[in-house]
Formats: C-alpha cells, structure tokens, sequence
C-alpha cells in the first residue's frame, strides 16, 4: 500500500452527536457510548440510546479489541483515497456494537472470519485519529515501520 | 386486504442505453401504461414516483401536466415501488383517489451518473463512520453478507453463481433484455469475471442500464371496464431495517422475513401457493437471503435451491423470469420493472419466458443495502 501518498481518506467532521466521540480519538482512546439510564451500548454515537429512548449518555472506555464478524477485499477504488486490494470489515466489539473498519497488517488472504483484531490509529491531518483493526498478538509479517 | 384493487396498465420504457432524459423516460412508461389500460392522463388523479429530485411527485406532475390529489414520493431505493403500491392500494379503497400511476426512469447508463462510492450525504454519520473506510456502495455490504453466508452454511461461490447463470438464461428468452444476445452464462464464466468486492465478482453484480416503466392501479371495480385482464393486489408487506452498513440487524435474515409474512398473510396464501417470484437481483446473494426470509426454503437451504437449472427456465421455481437485475435491466431501482414482469406473467402475455397457467406472483424488492424490504402478492383476475 502506498501509504505515504495517498490523501486522507474523506471523514466528515463531528457534530454534536459525535464531537466528544472523534475528541477522544485525539488521545487514541477508542470510546463506545453508554446509556446512562439503562447501561445500553451503542456505537455510532447518538443523540438518545436506542434500547430506551433516554438521552443520558456517557463515554465507556472499550478494550480495543474485537472479532471480524464479515470482510470483504476490495478490488476497486471508490476515490483517490484508496488503494485496492484492501479489507472492509464488520468488526464486532466485546462491548456489544458492530462497526465498519479496514483491517490492516495483513496481508488481505490472512483475515477471515472469526480474526481477534485490535485497534490502531491512521492519524488525519485535523488531528483527529480513525481506528482501523490488526490481527491480535502475531503481526503476519507486519512491516517494521507501521 | 379485500381484493378491491388492481393493476390495469404495466409498461416498460425504453430500456439500456436511451439517452434520453429522466423524465422523458418517465413521460414514455406512463403514457404507454396509460395506453395499455385504456385510460389517458386526464383520468390520472394519484402519482408515486421517485427518484427524479427532491420534489419527484411535484417535478414529474408537472412534466406531464397533471395536478394529482394524492401523491406518494417514498425515497425507498429499489422496495419504493412495491410500498408505493400497497400505499395506493389503500388510498384507493379509501376512496382518496381513483387512478394512479406508479412510474419511474433513470438514465444513469447514457449519464454515466453511477459512482462507486456512492452518493455521499455529509450530514449523515456513515459518512464520519463509515465512508473513511472506503466499501464500494452498495456492493460491498452485499459481499460482506456474501461472505458470511458461505461461512455459516458451507456454501460456495458456485451457488452463488447459479443465479447469475439462471437469469442469463431467462434473458436470452426476453427481446427486451440487455444481455438478450450475450449468449448463455456458465459458473465457470461468472468464476472468471474479476473480483469487485470479494466474494462478489462482476458476473454477480447487477447491470448498470437506463430504463424505467409505469403502472396504473384502480379499483377492481373500474378494472372490469379496461382493455387489459385485471391483475389484482392481493396483499402488501414493508419493513424498514437500517441504513447504514454496520447497522443491518441480521445479514443473513434481511426484513423479507417480516414484509412477505404480512403481504402472504393479506392474501391467506402460503408462499407454496405462488406460481411465479420476482426477487430482487442487485447481487446473486441477495437472492439466497430473500428466498430463505420469504419462506421458499429454510435457512442455508437456498444454495441448494437454485443448483441443477431449477430456478433456470423449465425449472421447478419460476424466478426472475425476465432476466432480472442481472440480465435484463438494472435502471438504479429494479422494484417497478418486476412489478411489470409479474403483470406480464399473469396476464399470459410473457412470450417464450411465459410460465404456464401462472395465476398468482410474489414480488419483492430490497433497497439500499438491505435497508428497505417490500413484498407484494398479486392474482390473476377472474
């Protein structure tokens, strides 16, 4: 992957729903949001929770951790940001919420379904930081300057 | 549902390649609907229609110069079309309205308007959660359903290309369809075609045509006096699940599971009582999904299923008989083009695709990326 000219990938600003969710991804911490009445957990992050309705809600720290639960590998780009092959995947937290990644560090024919991944950061220009996912513990030939 | 409704007209626009504009398109399905059925657009009073702009029903109204009292401009991808005639459905037994036309056009073939990104709304959070990532759309939400439901049932691509193959077949038997003279598909031919989003291959994804139709709906009552046999809405279903990826509840049990229960149940059939389906073709997975939620065979089952030519002509389950998505024509939404092909069938004016004595249709359509499911059950009138 050429990832040193390629363009940030677009990622649209916070809003109010979800400001507090990128801010912490300024620190590298990967938060989901909890209901403050019924404890639900849910990702993205919303205005009210979607189990009860309620709008308390609060930032729960996660393990940064989770399983590939689908994948694709795609091979053809949507925009100047993307340099196929790579992998789309549907990585599900042990907290609960499913979300969509890339898994990286890899090699695409390694990831299948039921991979434990962990998070790691592609840092944006705005400072900002987006999670994308590498296999757990053995790094399959992941190169050194990653 | 009282059997008090039915669809009098049905026609396809010009289909492909037109290079004609959207609403052109538009302008030809309706008055060739209105035609089939005898009727003219003085008679009109409902438009549904989507797709056009963000006044559709307004924008086409006025096109065609018509000032309807009841509209209906559901943005539901390609399932907007079978909720639009259950809605009708029910406005015209409530007596809001006597004639509508349901109609849609797209150009994007001729525009070269398709992207494989999608259209990005930045208001919406996929575009903070999920577009960063870069899945084509709509394919790659499709490939990753794919993907699980071969891992979950042990099912192959080889099925999956079954599909691809069957419509081939139905197609070279359709004049109008797009791949008419493309010869026929083998699996080994769909195995070949380069991977977009694995494990969906060229050969499983839709075409990307202009095309688009129109049908006129009214009471069963006024059908009676129309040039056409009467096809009659027997019953609607509709489910709305999700809209972004990561947010689908169930990618192996899309909302067909709810909105065939309720469309099978208006019309007291069981899906064994159905002689012809129109399943929504976007990819050869959504095939498998939709069949397995619709009831036609139990979960992981319909990989089986379209093995051995049995959905091909001549086979035991008549599906897609006009090539489909796949082979026929794929204008962005398909929803009203199988509507029109269940009109063909029951009327018995299907030509050499026609499936013998073919009384009741089940059609059901998906939009977006498994975000919006409708079904609706339709009967050969008497």
């Amino acid at each position: 992957m050429n990832a040193g000219v390629q363009p940030d990938p677009p990622v649209a600003a916070g809003d109010a729903d979800t400001s507090g969710w990128w801010d912490a991804t300024r620190e590298h911490r990967f938060v989901v949001q909890a209901c403050g009445a019924c404890g639900a957990v849910q990702h993205y992050p919303r205005a009210i929770c979607t189990s009860c309705g309620s709008p308390e809600r609060s930032w729960l720290p996660t393990a940064g951790e989770g399983t590939v639960e689908t994948y694709t590998v795609v091979h053809r780009s949507p925009g100047p940001a993307f340099d196929p092959p790579y992998v789309v995947a549907l990585v599900r937290l042990p907290e609960g919420p499913v979300l969509l990644t890339n898994v990286v560090g890899c090699a695409p024919e390694d990831v299948h379904i039921g991979l434990g991944v962990q998070v790691s950061w592609r840092p944006l220009a705005d400072g900002r930081n987006l999670p994308v996912f590498e296999p757990k513990g053995d790094r399959h030939g992941l190169p050194a300057d990653r | 549902m009282p059997d008090g409704v039915a669809i009098v007209g049905a026609a396809e626009s010009d289909l492909g390649v037109t290079g004609q504009t959207i609403l052109g398109l538009q302008a030809q399905g309706v008055t060739r609907a209105l035609a089939d059925a005898g009727l003219t657009l003085a008679d009109v009073d409902g438009l549904a229609t989507t797709g056009v702009s963000r006044f559709s029903t307004a924008q086409v109204a006025e096109y065609l110069g018509i000032q309807p009292t009841w509209a209906e401009a559901t943005m539901a991808g390609g399932a907007s079309f079978e909720i639009f005639l259950g809605h009708a459905a029910e406005a015209i037994r409530a007596g809001r309205c006597e004639v509508v036309v349901i109609s849609y056009g797209s150009n994007q073939r001729s525009a070269r308007s398709r992207s494989l990104g999608g259209v990005s709304e930045t208001h919406l959070p996929d575009q903070q959660f999920e577009a960063p990532y870069g899945p084509l759309y709509p394919i790659s939400l499709y490939a990753m359903a794919a993907q699980r439901y071969l891992h979950e049932y042990a099912a192959t691509p080889e099925q999956l290309a079954e599909v691809a193959v069957a419509a081939r077949a139905w197609a070279l038997l359709n004049p109008k369809a797009f791949r008419h003279d493309a010869g026929p598909l083998s699996v080994e031919d769909v195995l070949a075609s380069p991977l977009v989003s694995s494990p969906l291959r060229v050969a499983d994804c839709c075409l990307v045509t202009d095309g688009g139709g129109a049908i006129v709906v009214t009471s069963l009552e006024r059908a009676r006096d129309l040039a056409q046999p009467t096809v009659v809405v027997r019953g609607w279903g509709e489910c709305t699940t999700s809209s972004s990826m990561a947010q689908v509840p169930d990618l192996l049990v899309p909302g067909a599971a709810v909105s065939g229960r309720r469309a099978l149940a208006d019309a007291g059939l069981t899906v064994t009582d159905i002689d012809v389906l129109q399943v929504y073709d976007s990819f050869t997975i959504n095939v498998l999904l939709s069949l397995e939620a619709l009831g036609v065979c139990g979960p992981g089952e319909a990989a089986r299923l379209v093995e051995d030519g049995r959905i091909a002509p001549g086979g035991s389950l008549a599906l897609n008989t006009s090539g489909g998505g796949l082979s026929y024509c794929h204008p962005g939404m398909l929803g009203l083009l199988l509507i029109i092909e269940a009109v063909a069938q029951l009327r018995g004016q299907a030509c050499a695709r026609q499936v013998p004595g073919a009384r009741t249709a089940l059609v059901h359509a998906t939009g977006g990326i498994l975000s919006t499911h409708a079904t609706v059950v339709l009967e050969a009138g008497r």
